[in-house]
């Protein structure tokens, strides 16, 4: 399947490599970056090229390309799924998942990626495995390996590999048992000129974060769990019991991990948390323009909107701008035309808005386009749609475990289109 | 790394090519006497040319190499001067050291060259030696060295090997499959009769976890050597049958690249492969669910053969004919059709499909894994169902591709490619979800492209007003790549859907005025393709496009243009020969394509007008004669020679208006993913429409379904361990058993011993009568023995000596048992407990897992837990089992391993008949209760005065203080749901302890406890006493707490036997049958929950009824029920022949009633009955009550 591969920065230097069939020259690489410059944006180029002899399929994390070279059909999602999953671990692993950082950590990344494929297979890509068998690097064990000549390998052999909770290493033990769930929401939306919804959807997770010892069998129940019409489930959760109660009941993975992710689809009303009054005008043969922009909560429950941010590509024509904010700060890059304002919370009292002038090219006509503007958010202590978490339960095992929930709502792709 | 060589860097590599081909040829000599000669040194003498001027020049010693080097390498660059070989001397003379950290230094520099596509095949002597490492992270970094590098030194690989293969055999499966993973890996053409041998034994290996690495062995070996082919059929085959999840995902990898056509394997596991696919890993499930696909398609109906019917009474493509895909059958009547709606199903019953119940397992099975969290996972169901449902069904999966487009941009990407591609078949399914297909700005151009795709895909005459409203957005946008797609969308919505047309024309036209030339372009190249469908209206827009030619410099577009008038130059006569006029004024500063149509153009006017136009028409052509471009030359002649009319021209020219004028017919807008269904959808060939190398053809459904009955499997049971319900007891179970369950399997891992070992184990069977005495015991447990002898049967092949050792034992304590009946009995009833202590003694010898850490009360409780599941389920014993022996096993070849995960520690103690060893095992459980034997042994009757006593702190570890604890067996006045504990201090220090007291207690939930009052002064020597209560809350956890002297803290913990947690109660023999009964019933008399009966044998010397009375009332806080004379017991019952016991009691801290009866027969045969409404309790009583009447 996954025949090699290549790590590749920004600037387009193959980093690092890896096979695990027979050596592909780097050469391949070649391709790939012919098809980089001809993309505009990193993002647009194509994660499926085709050479004459291989296929390179390749996803974008972090400014790093992770380009996967394959030689006969495989589901390209699955090659796709895998890297994410790679990158995921490297991030789990070392904090960030930078150039830097697996070129530090280079003998760890070659040991993580030689047991997460055999032979182009995935083999261990749970993470729990995963650390049984290399220990994620710490500064304290670094020390400690130096000193007494310890590795980073576990001695233990994966026995995790054989369970059949694979996703749980035996043998947990912790003095303070706890287990945290946070139900973070992301609403995605686009906004028309008028301020009305085009469409808008919450996209929902609960990560939790479980420090139990033993092998703990938790439920969770949801007062509203009707709500939830489209979910994916990490591979603990039982389905049929979901199925049947619209109860969760799982043995957790040891740590941080996504117990489930949810879609409410936009067929449920979404309440919109903000709005934006707009005012943008390029006059024909002007060389200034307007801009006016005030921010006012709507709809938050009377919970306070905090951490917003406004960012906004402006046309191409704009030269400059001289904007005032009642609060926060804004910054616009002339080269980029990247307008951002970071607003900070919304004081209901007193709205924020930033108004002022932009400085258009002499001469040129009036800009087609009409910016988007975007904006994120953040609410504390409230789950958009509205889900809550009845109650957790704990079977299996006899000591009471530290319970807690929290609940947020951010804003996912939040577009309002000014025109 | 130099500067020199960062300049270099490509010209490295390439060197290094040259090089390795050099240093292969080098190192082939070396190989000849790799260990005699250690490299560096004089062997470098052997290696170079011996008349090689060079040599003699740079003379010999240390330097020597480095120099050669050099010289060696001069030849391909001299980037890599000094330092690199220098370097490769250190780290070879670092690995050829004694010091571990040293070779792991080394190592890890290597491994970190090779990251960097750095040559390193020259250390590949030095390397390979260490392959025996004991360090694991240096074993480990030499095979990712020995795998990149094998394929090129293949000599110097060869003395690897034989590592590996003792790897095999080692008793640790996990080691066992690390050397077959490594050793399949190693690309080296010699070994592979080595590397077949190791697959087919380990394909019959009994850990599940070698089977699979077995499994992904066998693709490793057919890429290297495909004429195996046959030979890895048949352990595909013999794999395809293993019934572990475990298994499954990586044999049908190995299938698909193997033998994808053997189509006829899959027959007899293919219901246990649907039923096993929720549980296999997501990865396995991915390859499974594609080849189910292909496999359903080859076996299966058509489900839509005459469902199209129902389709369209299901009313979404009833309305639009235009890319309605195949069967509209409009002779179906009407009322017809509204009655099909409502009655689906009674269609399906007069219609000969009926669904393969098979088939209908598939899809049944594999809908729950599109929640799956894996995009992989629910996009090849989601093409699963595209495929195979039926119409009616495959809409469940546009939910969860839609969930699908939040994720990465590459996973959007390709999920979109996917559903414009069933967008086109089954638009109704995305309909509902038209919005989420709406586009962002922030979306990278080429997700906005395939979104509009799928828009266009799904727009209709209801939702194309909000569509073209949402496209009239899109126009606006800075991405110029992006709003050129949407010209052409809107173009495509235009041509599909006729009401359309004249708005999206008239909307087009505007855009003919944006500033944009590309637009503008975009949209005359759109426009006229839609006016060819009806130019006689549009003239004037042709009109104003003609205009339009004076400042459009989009070579496309101007093209356009000037076809448009060339073929509609009849509605626009007064224009048309204007605007030849300008264009053979530029004709030589056009681009080709705008050429060619000047001369279309000029031809068609000549031939329509050529009054006005010859002229023109003549120099148009003589400019193109003499043009650059061969195809306009070509062009120009053609079209003079036709048109112009001379004597020699051939008869062709009578049909130049014929050819010129023809009416053209419209062009159709497709979409490009048109048709693109016939790649499996999710494939990489669907994704490039192009067949991949590998990829399988999606075979059509068969005219008439082969027979259903190959998939009839014998024996049906296998299923029994897929459901998550059942997996979840398994888990549960789990960590009791620590390693050695992962060992043996779950009993699921049992493979299907018969075909393998039963031909030839007849033979032997004199040897394993022992355990097949013991088979009878269940059915489950059976199983697994056989499969022992599977495993031994394996071993057997290799290592004849070993296996009588290690086999004696086993034998022979198996057959302790099964010569005096009571004896087996009571192994039965402690089996679960020899599991447990098995389990700890292993990991006390192991040191494999967390030993030190398992506190003894702590395994204790397990067990107990552990007991409780065996009552409970009480087909869960054969895990137990199997383990022990297997352990055994292990320890006797411990001493051959060469890895350091084991201790060599085999101790005589392990391989002693079973009688002795189960003892001595109950020994160390007992020691963690605290129960020794003395409070057993039959001593006098003991008034509530004599209480066993434990001991809380040691006086050594007490620093002189030594605590004694006991349960007072008295009521603890300050709580009654308190057990009393008395608690006596001993002070045998020199110095006087101060200020006793307890704190930090660390509980269970539920727990509580009441602390003594602190003692201020323990003079040395005194001894001192104080009572605590403790509410166990029901249960035998330990209740940890400090223990605190004005000094030191020590933690201490007490655990109560079950006994202890209760008290007694007063009852007569009437109210105790009374509440015995209601007790039964109240639990729907589920026998065995609520009360526990068990035959024993009293010991001689307990058989009066005083010594049982004794031993009862020790062993358990109770009071006995007086009945007088057994004889005049209520008449209802006939009156037993033997006196019956009875006891009552109620735990502490709930009050549920707890009730002993022990009915005593001749001989000492003795029967115990304990009803209790805690089922724990009640188990463990039990016990512990057998303990003291037995012993």
């Amino acid at each position: 399947m996954i025949h090699s591969l290549f790590l590749v920065n920004s600037s387009g230097d193959i980093f690092l490599e890896k096979h695990w069939k027979s050596v592909v020259s780097r050469s391949v690489c070649d391709y790939f970056f012919e098809a980089q410059e001809r993309a505009s944006e990193p993002e647009n180029v194509p994660p499926v090229i085709p050479t004459p002899h291989h296929y390179l399929i390749s996803v974008l994390r972090h400014r790093i390309y992770f380009v996967a070279v394959i030689q006969s059909e495989v589901p390209p999602l699955f090659v796709i799924e895998f890297l994410h999953r790679v990158v995921d671990t490297f991030q789990d692993y070392f904090g960030v998942c930078t150039e830097a950082a697996i070129k530090d950590n280079v003998v760890v990344v070659y040991e993580l990626l030689e047991e997460m494929l055999d032979n182009g297979f995935p083999l261990a890509t749970e993470s729990n495995i995963l650390k049984e068998l290399i220990k994620p690097p710490t500064i304290l064990r670094t020390v400690v390996n130096t000193i007494t000549g310890s590795t980073n390998v576990g001695e233990q052999l994966p026995t995790g590999q054989l369970s059949v909770v694979p996703w749980r290493r035996t043998g947990v033990k912790y003095t303070n048992n706890e287990a945290y769930f946070d139900v973070v929401e992301e609403i995605d939306a686009i906004i028309d000129k008028s301020g009305s919804t085009i469409t808008a959807e919450i996209q929902g997770v609960i990560d939790a974060c479980v420090k139990l010892t033993g092998m703990p069998d938790l439920t969770l129940s949801f007062m509203n769990p009707r709500l939830l019409d489209d979910v994916s489930f990490h591979p603990c959760v039982r389905f049929k019991r979901w199925e049947a109660e619209r109860i969760l009941s799982f043995i957790p993975p040891d740590g941080n991990f996504r117990l489930l992710s949810y879609h409410v689809s936009s067929q449920n009303l979404v309440a919109i948390p903000v709005y934006v009054k707009h005012n943008i005008t390029f006059r024909e043969g002007s060389s200034q323009g307007r801009f006016e922009l005030t921010l006012g909560p709507k709809q938050t429950m009377g919970k306070g909107v905090e951490a917003v941010l406004v960012s906004s590509q402006l046309p191409r024509g704009v030269l400059n701008t001289n904007l005032n904010p009642t609060q926060g700060t804004y910054t616009f890059d002339p080269v980029t035309k990247l307008l951002s304002w970071d607003v900070g919370k919304i004081n209901p009292q007193k709205l924020p808005s930033l108004k002022g002038s932009m400085s258009l090219q002499a001469g040129a006509s009036k800009p087609d386009e009409n910016p988007t503007i975007n904006i994120q958010f953040k609410i504390q202590q409230s789950a958009l749609s509205g889900l809550k978490v009845n109650r957790l339960d704990m079977y299996g095992e006899k000591y009471k475990p530290f319970k807690g929930i929290k609940y947020m709502t951010k804003a996912g792709k939040f577009q309002i289109a000014t025109r | 790394m130099t500067p020199m060589q960062k300049l270099l860097q490509l010209p490295v590599n390439a060197m290094n090519m040259v090089k390795t081909a050099q240093d292969q040829m080098g190192q082939q000599d070396e190989a000849k006497s790799p260990v005699m000669t250690p490299d560096g040194g004089n062997h470098n003498w052997y290696n170079g040319e011996p008349n090689d001027p060079r040599h003699i020049r740079f003379g010999s010693g240390g330097g020597d190499q480095e120099e050669r080097a050099h010289l060696e390498e001069g030849g391909g660059s001299l980037s890599s001067l000094v330092t690199q070989p220098l370097r490769h001397d250190d780290l070879k003379e670092m690995l050829d050291s004694n010091k571990d950290s040293l070779k792991l230094e080394a190592m890890k520099r290597i491994v970190a060259m090779i990251a960097r596509g750095k040559n390193a095949s020259d250390l590949f002597p030095a390397v390979v030696k260490n392959v025996a490492c004991k360090n694991i992270e240096v074993k480990k970094l030499v095979y990712v060295y020995l795998v990149r590098y094998a394929e090129e030194q293949q000599d110097l690989a060869l003395l690897s090997i034989s590592t590996f293969q003792r790897g095999l055999k080692d008793p640790n499966q996990l080691i066992r499959a690390s050397a077959l993973r490594v050793l399949s890996s190693i690309r080296v053409t010699i070994i592979v009769p080595i590397m077949m041998l190791a697959i087919k034994e380990a394909a019959s290996d009994m850990s599940p976890y070698v089977r699979k690495t077995a499994a992904h062995a066998i693709p490793k070996l057919y890429s290297l050597d495909p004429e195996q082919k046959d030979c890895l059929i048949e352990v595909i085959e013999k794999l395809l049958a293993d019934k572990t999840t475990l298994v499954a995902g990586s044999v049908v990898m190995a299938f698909e690249e193997v033998c994808p056509e053997r189509i006829d394997l899959i027959h007899k596991n293919y219901r246990k492969l649907c039923n096993l696919l929720i549980d296999v890993e997501e990865w396995g499930q991915v390859v499974i669910i594609n080849m189910l696909t292909r496999y359903a398609r080859t076996q299966f109906l058509n489900p839509n053969m005459n469902e199209s019917l129902l389709e369209e009474g299901g009313g979404e493509k009833a309305f639009y004919g235009s890319d309605n895909d195949d069967d509209t059958d409009d002779e179906e009547d009407k009322e017809e059709k509204e009655k099909k709606k409502t009655e689906a199903t009674a269609i399906v019953k007069r219609k000969p499909y009926v669904m393969d119940p098979d088939h209908r397992l598939l899809l049944r099975n594999t809908k729950p894994l599109l929640q799956s969290r894996n995009a992989a996972v629910v996009m090849a169901v989601a093409q699963l169902y595209f495929h195979l449902a039926p119409k009616a069904e495959v809409g469940v999966i546009a939910k969860a591709l839609v969930r699908l487009m939040r994720s990465h941009s590459e996973v959007q990407y390709v999920v979109l490619q996917n559903v414009a591609t069933m967008s086109i078949k089954r638009r109704g399914m995305f309909e509902p979800y038209l919005k989420s297909f709406y586009i962002r700005s922030t979306d990278p151009t080429q997700i906005k492209v395939l979104k509009l795709e799928v828009l266009t895909n799904l727009a209709n005459e209801t939702n194309i007003s909000t569509i073209l409203r949402e496209f009239q957005t899109y126009i606006k946008s800075n991405d110029k790549d992006f709003v050129a797609a949407t010209i052409q969308a809107i173009g495509r919505c235009a041509t599909n859907i006729g009401e359309v047309r004249d708005t999206c024309l008239n909307g087009l036209v505007q855009l003919l005025s944006n500033r944009d030339e590309l637009v503008v372009a975009e949209s005359v190249v759109v426009i006229k393709k839609l006016l060819q469908m009806q130019p006689e209206q549009h003239s004037d827009i042709i009109k104003h496009m003609a205009k339009l030619t004076d400042n459009i410099q989009v070579p496309m577009a101007r093209a356009s243009i000037l076809w448009l008038i060339g073929e509609y130059c009849e509605h626009v006569p007064k224009i048309a020969p204007d605007v030849l006029r300008k264009m053979a004024k530029t004709f030589t500063n056009e681009e080709d394509i705008v050429k060619l149509q000047i001369i279309n153009l000029a031809a068609k006017l000549y031939l329509t007008n050529s009054k006005q136009t010859k002229l023109l028409t003549q120099y148009v052509l003589n400019l193109a004669k003499y043009d650059q471009n061969y195809d306009i030359r070509d062009r120009a002649r053609f079209i003079r020679q036709l048109i112009v009319p001379t004597d020699k021209s051939g008869a062709l020219s009578k049909y130049a208006k014929k050819l010129f004028l023809a009416l053209k017919p419209a062009p159709v807008l497709e979409s490009p993913f048109k048709d693109r269904d016939h790649f499996q959808l999710g494939s990489l060939s669907h994704l490039l429409n192009a067949k991949a190398g590998g990829y399988q053809v999606l075979p059509d459904w068969p005219e008439a379904a082969p027979d259903p009955s190959v998939r009839n499997v014998e024996v049906p049971e296998w299923t029994k361990c897929s459901s998550r319900e059942k997996r979840k007891e398994k888990k549960a179970d789990k960590p009791f058993y620590s390693d050695s369950e992962g060992e043996s399997g779950p009993t699921e891992s049992a493979d299907s011993a018969s075909d393998t070992a039963s031909g030839s184990e007849s033979g032997s069977g004199s040897e394993e009568s022992g355990s097949g005495s013991e088979s009878e015991e269940s059915n489950e447990d059976s199983e697994s023995a056989s499969e022992e002898d599977e495993e031994e049967e394996g071993k057997k092949k290799k290592k004849n000596v070993e296996k009588i050792k290690a086999r004696k034992p086993v034998p022979e304590s198996e057959s302790e048992p099964s010569s005096g009946e009571e004896v087996k009995k009571s192994e039965k009833k402690s089996k679960p407990r020899i599991g447990s202590s098995e389990s700890e003694s292993e990991e006390d010898e192991d040191s494999e897992s967390e030993s030190s850490e398992s506190e003894e009360e702590e395994s204790e409780e397990e067990s107990e837990e552990e007991t409780k599941k065996k009552k409970k389920t009480t087909a869960s014993k054969p895990p137990s089992k199997p383990p022990k022996k297997e352990n055994k096993k292990e320890k006797k070849e411990m001493s051959l391993l060469d890895f350091d995960d084991f201790d060599p520690a085999p101790s005589p103690s392990q391989v002693t008949p079973l009688n002795n060893f189960l003892s001595s095992s109950l020994v160390t459980d007992l020691e963690g209760l605290s129960l020794t034997d003395n409070v057993l042994s039959p001593t006098t009757i003991v008034p509530s005065g004599n209480l066993k006593t434990y001991e809380l702190l040691h006086r050594i570890t007490g620093e002189g203080l030594s605590v004694e604890y006991c349960f007072s067996r008295q009521p603890f006045s300050p709580d009654p749901h308190m057990v009393a504990v008395k608690i006596q201090f001993t002070n045998s220090a020199t110095s006087e302890a101060k200020s006793l007291h307890v704190e930090d207690a660390k509980l269970q939930s539920g727990m509580r406890i009441k602390e003594f009052p602190e003692i201020e002064v323990l003079p040395a020597g005194e001894t001192v006493s104080v009572v605590m209560g403790i509410d166990f809350c029901d249960s035998t956890q330990a209740a940890n707490f400090q223990l605190c002297t004005h000094t030191r803290k020590f933690f201490v913990s007490i655990q109560p036997p079950v006994g202890e947690l209760m008290m007694p109660i007063f009852m007569t023999e009437n109210e105790f049958k009374k509440e015995q009964e209601t007790l039964l019933q109240s639990l729907g008399q589920l026998m065995g929950m609520n009360e526990i009966t068990e035959k024993l044998t009293l010991e001689e010397k307990c058989q009066g009824e005083h010594a049982v009375v004794q031993r009862v009332t020790t062993a358990a806080n109770l009071s006995r029920v007086p009945c007088g004379s057994d004889k005049e017991c209520s008449p209802p019952v006939p009156p037993p022949p033997f006196p019956i016991h009875r006891f009552a009691g109620k735990t502490v801290t709930s009050g549920s009633l707890v009730l002993v009866s022990v009915v005593t027969k001749e001989d000492g045969a003795a029967q115990l009955t304990v009803n209790c409404e805690k089922m724990v309790i009640g188990t463990m009583l039990v016990k512990d009550i057998l303990q003291a009447l037995t012993q």
